[in-house]
């Protein structure tokens, strides 16, 4: 059925088709036709954000705990450019948003009109695809496309952006059932490949699942399977940054996150291993270290749904092209089919071998004196809240590292943290956002003191919703990361990385009507956590913390994986060579 | 979310080999890209090119069908097998991008380019001028008692060989319009 309507309604008719109950937005003159339809509908609740990059990350975070698409609505011009940081954080990610753009109207584009800027151009290298609607009987179709491109094979951010004129103009309403489309990326693997394999892995001594963010964004069931697969054939699993909650923290093969902070036995096992199954990871040089000496006697097979992935950085022995919900599901089977075989003893041998590296325990720490140590407060965060129903999010630096290190994740979609581009102020934003698709659930930041500060506005909106989101800050005093690195790489010249006139956080919380904790000692920690988990409302916990505290294990840049360093008595000061200091 | 009409035909597959023999010499390949004739998918197609520091040895663009609303997009590039492989995989991304082709290793395929010369000059000169036009079978498109224009086509390499004939019979100008390219034999 077609209806006429317009532009502005179509938006909010739209969003009520493709199930949207949430978007995170801002007004200005270039979308007012929208707020005004939004004003007058029921369905779709409207988050007032505090700035738009905060819309971005909460569409972002909503996007990753919900397994929905999230939605922001931002007006032209500035409105626009202040989303551009999450809508390359979402591309880096993969995560599905669709943002929404209001636009000077078409007779007034080109003219540097008052709040115009060219935001398809600005767009398209941080989208997955974009669009600038000029026709009203366009929009809806648009609209509507967009949902799928930006859920549809490897998902994205994607723009829609609409000319006020447009958006007052009456049109046809197009549903969804009538939008034709060709993009249909491929979703099952090749068989043969698959059966390839199957049979690798029924030879493998040595062999590893790798996974990553793909194995999340493939859905509930590429958890279900990846869970199946790991416990009938008894491979050991690790983890990206991106994957962590795919396979179950607490199960008996999992071997901790890998990677540049990684666990030492998951890095150790990667370069070691004689068949790496990556499943929906992409080879990242966060991963990687050093190329040439990456896990040089593996097979690699690969599973992704981006073609563009495979073979970018590492070249791989078994490509399969698909989703990875369907191709392990075909996998399992051939895998079944043929006998469920594996050579036990052989890998029984690899697991002596990891075991072995587990025993040098690499995230051992002490807590000794009365300042608290980051890894300490994230070990109490982790034992007091694990049996809640928990989300987590993180800012970028140190305690984002640490975060992923000493909390463990039961179940996919509960890690909400900027991997790819590393965006501090992501994680708080990203809070609301989940909290606004799970009411009920616990949500926390784990946050450091200079990363929350960029989007400390967003304590508005947690207050004007009622979001008792939890912001956890290890407060170091320190651009830790950044002095982390001046540290290793720059002869400890630690140039601006003070965070200095730090505001008194307890005050600043008070100051928007929210509760403010702050903890210095070890022996109160667990007290002043529970009275923050109590609290019923948004909460910024202030917990002083150990300031030049580094984080470890590490892969200095430029080494591969059997070169890790383990704590503070490595030989930090001449590990990283100039070849390896102008890596990032 | 509610789901749209997959068109039939569809690409799903792609045209890549995700298994090639990777060595590290330099190849040049002509890749034809079908796209969708929407504002900016040129600018997709350039940008990505930009963006991740491809080569663009020629590119040539214009609409093919218009009631299907789609134009092809011949692109010249170089670089080492694996970094083609990449660039066809990065195409094949794009949103308005139907599909890729890679003519230099699907078989033979022809290549033509269309150029103009302005060559000035006098006395010998011209008459030598004419008469290379002759053998390369450029036509005069214009002429004045001191200049002509030529048209020659050619494949690129036919036409790099007559600017060097020009060159010291007084070529002030040349125009190039880049590759176009098809496969040969009956199918498209
Ligand atoms: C927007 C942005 N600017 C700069 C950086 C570079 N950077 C990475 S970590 C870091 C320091 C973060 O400090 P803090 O939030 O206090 O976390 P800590 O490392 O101390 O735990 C900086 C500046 C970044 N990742 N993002
Ligand atoms: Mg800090």
């Amino acid at each position: 059925m077609t209806k006429a309507m317009t532009g502005a309604k179509m938006v909010v008719q739209a969003l009520i088709d493709q199930g949207v109950d949430t978007v995170f937005g801002y007004p200005g003159g270039a979308v007012l036709p929208i707020y005004d339809e939004i004003f007058q509908q029921n369905s779709i609740k409207h988050v007032l954000v505090r700035h738009e990059q905060g819309a971005v990350h909460a569409a972002e975070g909503y996007a990753r705990s919900t397994g929905k698409p999230g939605v922001a609505l931002v007006t032209s011009g500035p409105g626009a450019t202040n989303a551009v940081t999450g809508l390359t954080d979402a591309l880096m990610d993969s995560i599905p948003i669709v943002v929404l753009t209001g636009q000077v109207p078409t007779f007034m584009i080109g003219s540097d009109a008052f709040q115009e800027c060219d935001t398809v151009g600005i767009t398209r290298p941080c989208t997955k695809h974009n669009w600038l609607v000029k026709e009203t009987d366009k929009l809806s179709s648009v609209l509507h496309e967009a949902f799928h491109i930006a859920t549809s094979g490897r998902p994205g951010p994607v723009v829609i952006d609409i000319p006020k004129d447009v958006q007052f103009a009456t049109g046809t309403y197009t549903e969804a059932r009538q939008v034709e489309t060709h993009y249909n990326p491929q979703v099952k693997g090749d068989m043969e490949m698959i059966t390839e394999l199957a049979a690798a892995m029924e030879k493998a001594k040595r062999p590893l699942f790798y996974t990553g963010g793909g194995v999340i964004n493939s859905g509930p069931a590429a958890s279900q399977l990846l869970r199946e697969l790991v416990a009938a054939t008894g491979f050991p699993i690790t983890s990206t940054l991106m994957g962590l909650g795919c396979y179950p923290a607490s199960g008996d093969n999992w071997l901790g996150m890998l990677g540049m902070h990684g666990l030492y036995e998951a890095n150790m096992a990667m370069h070691d291993c004689d068949l790496m199954i990556n499943i929906g990871a992409r080879f990242d040089d966060r991963i990687t270290g050093r190329l040439d000496a990456f896990s040089p006697g593996s097979t690699k097979a690969h599973i992704d749904i981006d073609a563009s992935s495979i073979n970018k950085v590492i070249k791989v022995d078994i490509p399969i092209l698909g989703d990875v919900a369907h191709v392990l599901e075909d996998l399992l089977n051939v895998w079944k089919a043929r006998g469920r075989k594996t050579d036990k003893e052989n890998v029984q041998k690899w697991w002596h071998q990891i075991n072995d590296w587990k025993k040098v325990d690499c995230l051992a720490f002490e807590q000794k004196g009365k300042v608290i140590k980051p890894q300490y407060a994230l070990s109490r965060l982790e034992e007091l809240t694990k049996k809640h129903d928990r989300y987590i999010c993180t800012e970028v630096g140190q305690h984002q590292m640490w975060a992923a290190q000493y909390l463990g994740f039961e179940d996919p979609n509960r890690w909400m943290t900027s991997g790819g581009l590393g965006t501090m102020g992501y994680g708080f934003p990203a809070s609301i956002g989940v909290q606004m698709g799970h009411p009920d659930a616990l949500v926390i930041n784990v946050a450091g003191e200079a990363s929350w500060l960029m989007n400390m506005q967003e304590l508005g909106t947690a207050m004007q919703y009622g979001l008792p989101v939890k912001q956890f800050i290890l407060n170091n005093e320190r651009l830790g990361m950044v002095r982390q690195w001046q540290e290793l790489l720059h002869g400890e010249r630690y140039s601006s990385s003070w965070s200095e006139s730090l505001p008194d956080f307890v005050k600043l919380a008070e100051a928007f009507g929210a509760k403010g904790i702050i903890c210095d000692d070890p022996d109160n920690l667990d007290d002043a956590i529970m009275e923050m988990l109590t609290h019923d409302g948004p909460v910024l916990f202030d917990c002083l913390v150990e300031k030049h505290e580094n984080c470890f294990p590490m892969i200095p840049s430029g080494k591969p994986h059997n070169e890790m360093l383990l704590g503070e008595n490595a030989d930090v000061a001449n590990a990283i060579k100039s070849d390896g200091a102008v890596m990032v | 979310m509610s789901p749209l009409k997959i068109k039939k035909g569809a690409t799903s597959h792609s045209a890549y080999d995700l298994r090639p023999n990777f060595s590290d010499k330099e190849e040049r390949h002509t890749l034809a890209v079908l796209v969708e004739n929407e504002p900016g998918v040129l600018s997709r197609v350039i940008g990505l090119f930009a963006g991740r520091g491809y080569n663009i040895d020629s590119l040539t663009v214009a609409e093919v069908d218009h009631l299907g609303h789609r134009s092809r997009i011949t692109i010249v590039t170089s670089g080492t097998p694996q970094i083609i492989v990449q660039i066809k995989a990065q195409l094949g991304r794009i949103v308005d991008v139907h599909k890729v082709n890679d003519l230099t290793v699907e078989g033979p395929s022809v290549e033509r380019e269309l150029a103009l010369f302005k060559v000035t000059g006098t006395g010998n000169d011209r008459i030598e001028a004419i008469r290379l036009a002759d053998i390369f079978r450029a036509s005069v498109v214009d002429s004045t008692l001191e200049s002509f224009v030529f048209e020659i086509t050619g494949t690129p390499e036919k036409i790099d060989a007559f600017a060097e004939l020009m060159r010291p019979l007084g070529l002030e100008e040349i125009a190039r319009t880049g590759v176009a390219a098809l496969s040969r034999g009956a199918v498209a």
